[in-house]
């Protein structure tokens, strides 16, 4: 495509020029992203951190005595981000230089947190797959093993019957208050909600810690020999003080971004409101919802300071929550971590594994259920 | 002009007459009275659900009037002295929380040293810098750094973390030893074999654990404010010529400052009320002091974790009160966070 440059004669005279079409001419040649880094800059920003890394083994190695891995990962980022620093510095500006300092910086961190995370799953699997052989791990409980038996003999057994036991009565009792509060702060509204969810927002912020010695103090000190003291029921009533006002307001959160719009056409097609929570409000949050409570259990299972204060640890199966002590995942794993034993501790290792499994199919499920809300509904739409 | 032929048209039509029928003139119209007040199957809904909430109040409003009212006897008889005692020793009626909110406060700054750049940088880097295809996966690695248990933590902390942390103690008090903070009592960094249990165990290696579970929440919170920048105005700043750094601290840094802030504060309030990773890792020592690397410390919820077993009802209301205390500061911190994110910009639909 090429243009006839107007003569300066022809200019005089108002005209209008219209570009002509060469048909001989060789094709435009397609124009590379815009966003997309040429050549050149791609090889400085690799070729940088390649060089880098020589210099990092130059200076590791052979230069200075610093020995080891995290030397040698600091030198080479260290260098990495100079070279390409200066590198920047020769095709432009301080701007350019800031620009190509930041990213690397950005970058690194962004790596070294992925990395810490990796390495926290990593070693905890690494650490606690021995006993996890001994399929008796999961199917025994601890009665009568002594902390130097090896992995033939016991199980954490009776820590995950507590745990589900615990937190099963736990749900039974924040489930329904914690999504009709958040029900009654969103639907219902009024002075009062707002006082309710100033209320509940500010009791997020109590330590686990304090939870648990709220209900010491209440359920097993005040009751003293008329309560069942340290026991399962207990420990639940603990972790539902801790989680309910997390279930709550995570639900209310969920709750306020159902689209107005979708009450409005309830309503206004003669629907009463407690069928327009019952039939709308709800069914559109229900993925939100599952969320919210799935990773508020996912919270509660792993959440030690609670039970550490009100269940007291059994080291066989206790299945009556109102029966005497109770073991649960994180109360074994603690308890048994500090006895000091090396097949012990091996074996706390094992739990974290089964309970780091547990939270992991948790937050899994809350995933794909999170993931639900935008597949059929869409497909829905689109016809 | 099309527009004058349907004028036309609609003026043919309007040929044709149509009559209303009007009601006698003297008939009273009024418009009917409409009522918000709930009805029926309405009204029970809108009582059980005023009664659930209403529940909800009384239990969670419950357990911090609570708390005060046991506090309220500790808090009386032993003045202010129990914000400036550093024993905690029941036996000899010598109960003071300094040590203890001073280890509190300590674990709680090192660990934000640590996941405050964490988390911004974190952020910055899922928002702006990550190819689209690993953006998903980093959320969800966020999210799930958020539900891996503490003790969890705790136990990466201990047996993984601290023979390093202890390291790098020794090389910043050997480095840095002049500045109180890097300071080690009763051992010489320069020493041939270095007294490892001396840079064990201290507020430092509690506080590299607790980083990594107060990091994830800031990292949420500020993450989802900056997703929440104008598409148009970082475009802008790119389309006048500024590098990606250059949109971020024009367009994305303002904007998201609020959500920067609170997040942070929302990571401070959790940092300061972690139990179990710090009772794993630290010695208990009752001592308000500066030195971070040094071994033994002790925080608020350390101390309840540790001491409740024992404690004589005098005692457990020492232990409410300490508890007490460090609810109010956690709340004061939330409150805080919650004003400042609601405050900013970028709305309050945040957290």
């Amino acid at each position: 495509m090429t243009t006839v440059a107007p003569d300066p004669e022809t200019l005089a005279k108002p005209a209008t020029f219209r570009p002509t079409y060469d048909d001989d001419a060789a094709p435009a040649l397609p124009r590379p992203g815009l966003g997309k880094p040429t050549p050149d800059e791609r090889f400085s920003k690799i070729g940088s951190w390649l060089g880098a890394l020589g210099l990092a083994w130059l200076v590791t190695q052979r230069l200075l005595p610093l020995e080891g891995l995290p030397w040698f990962l600091i030198t080479w980022f260290v260098f990495g981000t100079v070279v390409g620093a200066v590198s920047a510095a020769m095709s432009g500006g301080i701007i350019d230089v800031k620009d190509r300092v930041a990213e690397s910086v950005i970058t690194a961190t962004a790596l070294v947190v992925v990395a810490a995370v990796a390495s926290a799953i990593v070693f905890v699997f690494s650490r606690g797959w021995k006993p996890l052989t001994h399929l008796n791990f999961v199917t025994d409980d601890m009665s009568g093993v002594g902390p130097k038996d090896g992995f033939e003999v016991g199980g954490i057994l009776h820590a995950i019957v507590g745990s589900g036991i615990e937190l099963g009565i736990a749900l039974l009792i924040t489930l329904p208050l914690g999504i009709g509060t958040a029900v009654f702060m969103t639907e219902v509204g009024g002075r009062f909600a707002k006082v309710v969810r100033t209320v509940v927002e500010a009791m997020t912020a109590l330590p686990s810690i304090v939870a648990g010695l709220f209900i010491y103090t209440v359920f097993i000190i005040a009751l003293g020999t008329h309560g069942p003291g340290r026991s399962g029921l207990a420990a639940s009533l603990a972790i539902s003080v801790m989680m309910l006002p997390i279930i709550a307001r995570a639900a209310d959160v969920v709750l306020r971004v159902v689209p107005g719009g979708l009450r409005e056409a309830s309503l206004a097609l003669g629907a009463s409101r407690w069928r327009t929570v019952w039939h709308v409000v709800l069914p559109t949050a229900r993925p939100g919802l599952a969320t919210a409570v799935i990773l508020g259990v996912a919270r509660g299972v792993g959440e030690t300071s609670p039970v550490l204060l009100t269940s007291g640890a059994a080291g066989f199966m206790v299945t009556n929550p109102t029966d005497g002590a109770m073991n649960s995942l994180p109360l074994f794993i603690y308890s048994t971590v500090r006895s000091g034993e090396p097949t012990a501790i091996t074996r706390a290792f094992g739990a974290a594994t089964v309970l780091l499994i547990l939270v992991l199919v948790l937050f899994v499920t809350a995933r794909l259920l999170a993931r639900q809300r935008t597949g059929p509904s869409r497909s829905r739409s689109k016809k | 002009m099309p527009v004058s032929g349907a004028m036309t048209g609609r003026e043919d039509r309007s040929l044709t007459t149509t009559t209303i029928e009007s009601h006698e003139p003297d008939q009273d119209v009024r418009p009917r009275t409409l009522s918000r007040r709930a009805t029926g199957a309405d009204a029970v809904f809108a009582h059980s659900a005023r009664a659930v909430g209403a529940s909800v109040l009384v239990i969670t409003g419950g357990v911090g009037m609570f708390l005060a009212w046991q506090a309220y006897p500790t808090l009386k008889r032993y003045g202010f002295s129990f914000f400036t005692e550093q024993a905690w020793q029941p036996d000899e009626d010598v109960i003071g929380i300094a040590a203890v909110l001073g280890g509190t406060i300590s674990v709680a700054l090192v660990a934000m040293f640590f996941a405050f750049p964490a988390a911004l940088m974190m952020a910055l880097y899922i928002s702006e810098y990550a190819p689209a295809k690993l953006k998903a996966t980093l959320v969800s690695v966020i999210d799930l750094m958020a539900a891996v248990p503490s003790i969890v933590y705790g136990l990466w902390g201990f047996f993984l973390v601290m023979p390093h942390a202890a390291e790098l103690a020794l090389w910043l008090h050997k480095h840095l030893g002049w500045i109180p903070i890097f300071d080690v009592r009763g051992t010489d960094p320069d020493a041939a074999v270095w007294d490892t249990t001396r840079y064990v165990a201290s507020a430092f290696c509690a506080g590299i654990a607790v980083s990594m579970m107060v990091m994830p929440m800031a990292c949420a919170v500020m993450r989802q404010v900056f997703s929440q920048t104008p598409q148009g105005e970082k475009e802008a700043a790119l389309a006048l010529g500024a590098s990606r750094w250059g949109m971020i601290t024009a367009v994305v840094l303002p904007f998201g400052r609020g959500g920067i802030i609170g997040g942070t504060m929302l990571g401070l309030g959790r940092a300061l009320g972690e139990t179990i990773a710090v009772v794993l890792i630290i010695s208990p020592a009752f001592e308000l002091k500066p030195n971070i690397l040094e071994v033994g410390t002790s925080t608020i919820s350390a101390l309840i974790a540790g001491r409740f077993g024992e404690a004589s009802p005098a005692q457990l209301s020492a232990l409410l009160a300490a508890g007490f205390v460090l609810f109010m500061i956690t709340l004061v911190i939330n409150t805080l966070a919650a004003v400042v994110v609601n405050r900013s910009r970028s709305g309050s639909d945040t957290i």
